[in-house]
């Protein structure tokens, strides 16, 4: 079957962005297809490839950029959301006018249309959130 | 059609369990994850409400969560089924959506 996956909360704010990654690792355990992994409002933080957290602690961005590299995952940052917090990659950078990016590896900038598109592509849209 | 509501939140943080279960057709399962496993008590004060809802849903509860809360399995509700991850990947593939009640 194919799912595709909303997380709308940062990391380390609930549990919305470990849930998803536990539900997302089951289903791709299970044989099934990830046809994309859409974050969206804060959910856009789980992106960064600044996060340092303690080293007894999970490092959310980066299990999701593993993951994703494992499994050839397309893990997207809504653009608007992206903007509005920070979240910048090299080219979103360069047109803001701006010194740094901070997108961690495996992770792309698109649109909302791809939330659309994820939604009718996907046999189950799952929604992880506040 | 049928519907897996999935709720996150406690029902003493939130009202969305009790929207949940207002608005959930018979026949139509729940499940708790996250916050939500705080309804699976048995002496709670949202026990009734939950037997109620067992009466006309299936529920579930995800395990790894209870134990995340130190929830023992002997203080849950009668009827109340626990699944793992892959048991709740599963149960989203055996309906035909999934409503989560953020």
């Amino acid at each position: 079957m194919k799912f595709s996956i909303l997380i709308n909360e940062g990391p380390y704010t609930h549990q919305a962005s470990d849930s998803a990654y536990h539900f997302t690792e089951a289903a791709l355990r299970a044989g099934h297809e990830i046809v994309r992994v859409f974050f969206y409002h804060d959910g856009v933080y789980n992106g960064t490839r600044l996060s340092v957290p303690p080293q007894d602690d999970r490092n959310v961005s980066e299990r999701w950029s593993a993951l994703g590299q494992e499994h050839s995952l397309e893990l997207i940052l809504c653009v608007a959301a992206a903007q509005r917090r920070g979240m910048l990659d090299e080219d979103e950078a360069r047109r803001a006018g701006k010194d740094s990016n901070n997108i961690a590896p495996g992770f792309e900038i698109s649109g909302l249309g791809q939330l659309v598109d994820a939604g009718i592509q996907a046999d189950r849209l799952i929604v992880f959130g506040d | 059609m049928s519907v897996l509501h999935i709720v996150n939140k406690s029902p003493f943080d939130r009202n969305s369990l009790d929207s949940c279960l207002r608005l959930a057709r018979p026949g139509s399962a729940i499940l708790l994850i996250e916050d939500g496993i705080y309804a699976v008590r048995d002496n709670s004060a949202a026990a009734d409400r939950m037997r109620q809802a067992l009466e006309n849903h299936p529920v579930y509860a995800l395990q790894p969560d209870l134990q995340a809360r130190g929830v023992g399995e002997e203080n849950m509700l009668d009827g109340i089924t626990l699944v793992d991850y892959d048991g709740f990947v599963k149960l989203t593939t055996e309906y035909d959506k999934l409503q989560s009640w953020l």
